[in-house]
């Protein structure tokens, strides 16, 4: 298998699959810990869902499938921002309507555009790494580099907005201007991820790199470093191994990330057993605040 | 007289019923003025209607003079919620999250300057967490907890401090702590505005007492003296519900 993948790996689609592969595993992360942060883990996953949509309109319409990708998850991402901000109960099936509707006119738009077979589909749902082109890529770096530079770039406003949003208010923060810009990059996010693990595993790209690094990291700028490298490890590694078994690159990429995690639960789970065998029986608690008199 | 620092004119809050009728309220620079009243009298509502995150029905609010909607000077006010909010499961270091009470005196987007590291030492330091910055907020007891958000606060070097129950749930040695950064910050000529349930140490820095009694200020003047078996000597003020209190989102202390 080792000479096969120096090999496969020599190939120019394989090195541009790589590193669309490597920028995706870089950003995902960055993004992904503001929507963690906020309990809004699945979200990524529904953004996913309306980009189909988009990409349906880019097929029928003969325009580029990412462009009107971006658009489309832009404004559903809006929309889901300010369905949030009312807060209200019924937003939840509001969220459920938003995504299968998106998801549904997808696959419908895609049914009515010309010669677009289901097979065009699946390489959305489930990424096409491989038929990356060098425009494609360039793509990628663009979007990937806005991305990042909000993202890391607007960090201890956007950790301010999403640890304790009324601070953030009372600070006179522009609240709203930032969660609508961080709602409008999970959707660049989402198209850029697109291409290397499809829209339906957009959200495991996001969201699991960062549930490994809370794991062992005692910050959030701690947990955003680790959670971007976690996420260029699983790429990595996720490309490498589907090069070498020959699997389809996304699911790898995704399972390579799902391993990191179970490997850092293991990792963590046994220091931290040593460490309290280091430091002997449990530390004296605090005395009871209070004692109810009888 | 002091000029007023936050005002409430004739102010209503209503969500589905009413939790406010026509509340005056004026807070005048240099008092420490403390809100009282039963869970559930609306005490709450009131600082965060006079901040605006809840909006009233009726009435208006003015900041150092400027009605609530065109107020923009907000890093005069340093305010202090009952609860860390809800940073679900990312750790962040006390020093992050205090490091966030600068946001408002950075501007946006500014960068992080000298004087932003030490006004955020110092608030550190006022409420004796200087040891615990590079510890996770989700590791500290809820009076701690709480000192980190008073710091948060501080942090922003505010005129005006607005806080929601500092002292709820927390431990002696941290109400002490609080006590001494709140008589600091009053020397140095802030104004304070907070609610609370009872006063414990903090009664001596108070200078007036609002009581709030089913969505009407009951009282305002001199502090309120316990009255019955509250008073008497040894009491205990602890409530029966009290170990039973849903833990906090970083977990039980």
């Amino acid at each position: 298998m080792n000479v096969n993948l120096i090999e496969i790996m020599s190939l120019p689609f394989m090195q541009r699959a790589l590193l669309g592969a490597l920028i995706t595993g870089l950003v995902a992360p960055s993004l992904g810990i503001y929507l963690v942060q906020r309990r809004m883990s699945l979200i990524g996953d529904g953004i996913g869902h309306i980009a189909l949509t988009g990409v349906g309109v880019g097929l029928l319409t003969g325009t580029s499938p990412v462009l009107t990708a971006i658009i489309v998850s832009a404004l559903g991402a809006v929309a889901v921002e300010l369905i949030r901000e009312r807060g209200r109960t019924s937003g939840d099936i509001a969220l459920a309507i938003l995504f299968y509707g998106g998801i549904a006119g997808g696959v419908f738009l895609v049914g009515l555009a010309p010669g677009k077979g289901s097979a065009n589909l699946t390489s959305y749902l489930f990424g096409s790494l491989l038929t990356t082109s060098a425009t494609d890529l360039i793509t990628i770096a663009i979007l990937g580099a806005c991305v990042l530079a909000v993202t890391v770039g607007l960090r201890p406003w956007l950790f301010a907005i999403c640890q304790d949003e009324e601070y953030a208010k009372v600070s006179g923060l522009p609240v709203r201007t930032l969660n609508l810009l961080l709602a409008v990059m999970t959707a660049v996010t989402v198209t850029v991820a697109m291409r290397s693990v499809g829209l339906l595993l957009v959200s495991a790209l996001m969201v699991v790199p960062v549930a490994a690094a809370q794991l062992v990291s005692r910050g959030f700028g701690g947990t955003m470093t680790l959670a971007m490298l976690g996420g260029v490890i699983s790429a990595g590694a996720g490309i490498l191994m589907s090069a070498g078994y020959d699997t389809a690159p996304g699911a790898t990429i995704v399972l390579a990330a799902i391993a990191l995690f179970i490997l850092v639960a293991a990792v963590g789970a046994v220091l931290r057993r040593r460490r309290r065998a280091d430091t002997g029986p449990a530390a004296v608690c605090e005395p009871p605040e209070c004692v109810l008199d009888s | 007289m002091n000029s007023p620092v936050l005002e409430i004119k004739h102010g209503a809050v209503a969500y589905d019923r009413p939790v406010l009728r026509d509340v005056n309220l004026t807070v005048r620079s240099g008092e420490v003025v403390a809100v009282l009243g039963a869970n559930g009298s609306g005490k709450s509502t009131m600082i965060r209607a006079g901040l605006g995150l809840v909006p009233l029905a009726d009435g208006q609010v003015e900041l150092f003079g400027v009605p609530l909607r065109r107020f923009r000077d907000w890093r005069r006010i340093g305010y202090v919620p009952q609860r860390l909010g809800a940073g679900g499961g990312v750790p962040a270091t006390v020093g992050e999250v205090v490091s966030s009470g600068r946001l408002a005196r950075r501007g946006f987007p500014g960068l992080l300057r000298s004087g932003d590291r030490q006004a955020v030492a110092k608030a550190l330091a006022a409420v004796d967490l200087t040891d615990r910055a590079h510890d996770p907020v989700a590791s500290l007891s809820g009076g701690q907890q709480q000192r980190t958000l008073i710091a948060r606060a501080l942090a922003g070097e505010p005129d005006l401090l607005v806080l929601d129950e500092p002292t709820a749930g927390v431990d002696a040695k941290s109400q002490e702590a609080f006590a001494q950064a709140l008589r600091d910050f009053v020397r140095h000529g802030g104004t304070v505005l907070l609610v609370a349930h009872e006063l414990g140490p903090l009664q001596p820095v108070i200078t007036r007492a609002v009581v709030v009694h089913d969505g009407v200020i009951a009282h305002d003047g001199a502090v309120p003296h316990p009255a019955g078996h509250h008073a008497e000597p040894g009491h205990e003020h602890v409530h029966p519900h009290a170990p039973q209190d849903p833990p906090s989102i970083w977990g039980r202390e």
